[in-house]
């Protein structure tokens, strides 16, 4: 139960990543792959300041501006500077791994004994649901600290979904989605594409910034190494997503991306359990990327083909 | 009023690909006036209203438009004062956004966008009520994805949203061509009536003889970069479309001779 759980925040917690890969790859088609230096930037600023002491929602918060400040880098390299999008997307997160490093003066932070947002969590949660120890739901054990962690991971997560829908239907944020859709249209309106892209990127990263400052809080530690792949695991919940809610309008790009970074990790969870060791996760998950992507195609020349025959 | 003057522009400079697509274009065009633009392929007459509309910076002369040089300005600056229908129904519009996110994208052209809501109540019931104008059977579609809509539809739609705010200037470039001949002739009745309705200073490029000649008030023949021939009020209203091709033959009669001229003079100097 409590793999199950622990599961299920992580896939919380990095759909935060997943929301930022949907505003790089979905609503921009811009191929971001800063993501694996801006979640470990976030992760890292959010660590460096919480072992000096500082409150932990502004630790959080500085994690956020980290990624957003990388985004948009990111974004001038590759619209005032001409430098294309991937490339310019390695520039930065290669130049982020050195940065990472400086930040948190070693390779790995340890937040053992820290005051975080799991802990304060944790604190709610053992005031609201009454007394320490383990709780017991529908008769399973399970540990104040992992419900309370996983309760606090889903109202954020439903606070920045909310906010990241509001913002996508606001003037800016609709000049933004058609950025992607049709620049020559936008600028033909009025409106500074490059500007948008250099935005867009920083929300993107920002947001992706916000889930490694999340799991740094969340399992303990920060890791100038954690940051490997997380392009594809975002990628990888976007995906599924869009084959669980089957549509790309905007809400419901959300709450698939949402829905897509959990059950990912809950699959993640069962695959780990039925033998592979941890090393071949990424291998897994690239594999898996991989079906994801090419599967569509076939299935819909399936169910064309079963549509055909049933009205034959 | 836009004033063009003495503008030039080569593409590929210094290669043997170089196109001197304009040559020293002087244009003055009247508010209110609208003015349609022929001339042969390659004549220069999208690169025209390109260069009007800054999607490339011109090499020499000076644009200006209601009396502010714009020669600088970059295209999504220039689009405060300009509207533009393209000639691929795709361009004008965002296909994966709604009718009405597009409409009122455009209700906003060249204004900051900032954090109010696109699809207030107030830019709603407008923009429902100047869809029913259309008389398309648009305004019960208007939360679907654009995208759904034929080549037509959309191309009456980028008018719509090109004209919201009354532009300073109006850019038609070819935006009947790529429509089956039923709908453009709509396209092209709404076209006149919207510009006639607004009093709206336009510049529209055509390929077709029929519509150069019924339309506009103003008709600019180019040939090779350059403006060959002007016909203005009366002399307008005279044109038939016989006359047009009359004129086209013999600019390509022209050419021939200078060919050949220049053929002989090389014999023999050469």
């Amino acid at each position: 139960m409590s793999l199950l759980i622990g599961a299920v925040t992580l896939g919380l917690i990095l759909s935060l990543l997943a929301l930022g890969v949907f505003i790089s790859f979905r609503i921009f088609a811009f191929p971001d792959i800063t993501a694996d230096g801006s979640s470990t930037l976030g992760a890292a600023l959010a660590a460096a300041l919480l072992v000096k002491g500082t409150n932990p929602g502004l630790a959080t918060a500085a994690g956020f501006a980290g990624g957003f400040l990388a985004g948009a880098v990111t974004g001038t390299l590759a619209t005032k500077f001409k430098i294309n999008g991937l490339l310019a997307g390695i520039l930065v997160m290669t130049a982020l791994y050195s940065v990472n490093f400086h930040i948190m003066g070693k390779s790995n932070v340890p937040l053992l004994g820290r005051s975080t947002l799991a802990t304060y969590a944790e604190r709610v949660g053992g005031r609201t649901l009454g007394g320490e120890g383990n709780l017991n739901i529908f008769g399973w054990e399970v540990t104040l600290y992992d419900t309370s962690v996983m309760v606090a991971a889903f109202l954020g997560i439903v606070l920045v979904g909310l906010l990241l829908y509001a913002f996508l239907q606001t003037n800016l944020g609709s000049a933004m989605r058609a950025t992607g859709d049709n620049n020559q249209m936008i600028r033909a309106l009025g409106v500074n594409h490059e500007n948008m892209i250099v935005l867009g990127l920083a929300v993107s990263n920002g947001l992706i910034a916000l889930a490694g400052a999340f799991l740094a809080q969340y399992q303990g530690f920060a890791d100038v190494q954690m940051g490997i792949g997380m392009v594809v695991w975002g990628l990888a919940s976007v995906i599924i997503g869009e084959a669980l809610v089957g549509t790309r309008q905007t809400g419901m790009s959300i709450i698939g991306a949402v829905m897509g970074s959990v059950l990912f990790r809950l699959l993640v969870a069962i695959a780990l359990r039925l033998g592979p060791n941890a090393t071949d996760l990424k291998l897994m998950t690239a594999g898996f990327v991989f079906a994801a992507l090419i599967l569509p195609g076939p299935l819909k020349k399936i169910h064309a083909g079963k549509l055909r025959l049933s009205h034959a | 009023m836009l004033d063009i003057h003495e503008i030039g522009k080569t593409f590929n400079g210094g290669t043997p690909d170089q196109v001197c697509a304009l040559q020293g274009i002087d244009l003055a065009i009247e508010d209110g006036s609208f003015v349609v633009v022929i001339g042969t392929n390659g004549s220069g007459k999208s690169t025209l209203l390109n260069a009007v509309a800054g999607t490339f910076p011109v090499d020499s002369g000076s644009i200006s438009l209601g009396g502010v040089n714009i020669t600088g300005w970059s295209e999504h600056q220039r689009a405060k004062l300009i509207g533009r229908v393209f000639q691929n129904p795709f361009s004008g519009t965002a296909p994966n956004m709604s009718i009405a996110e597009n409409l009122a994208l455009a209700a906003r052209r060249g204004r900051p966008r900032r954090l109010g809501w696109l699809l207030d109540g107030h830019v709603r019931s407008e923009l429902q009520a100047r869809i029913r104008q259309l008389n398309m059977g648009l305004e019960d579609r208007v939360d679907s994805p654009i995208g759904l809509l034929s080549g037509g539809q959309r191309q009456a739609l980028t008018l719509l949203m090109a004209t919201w705010l009354k532009p300073e200037l109006l850019l038609l470039d070819e935006h009947t061509a790529a429509l089956d001949p039923k709908s453009a002739d709509q396209v092209i009745a709404l076209t006149a009536e919207i510009v006639e309705r607004a009093r709206l200073t336009t510049l529209m490029v055509t390929h077709s003889m029929n519509q150069a000649a019924n339309l506009g008030d103003r008709l600019v023949m180019m040939h090779r970069g350059r403006i060959v021939q002007d016909f203005q009020g009366a002399e307008k209203r005279r044109i038939r479309v016989d006359d047009l091709l009359a004129r086209f033959e013999e600019v390509r009669r022209a050419d021939q001779l200078d060919e050949s001229a220049a053929e002989m003079l090389r014999r023999t100097y050469v």
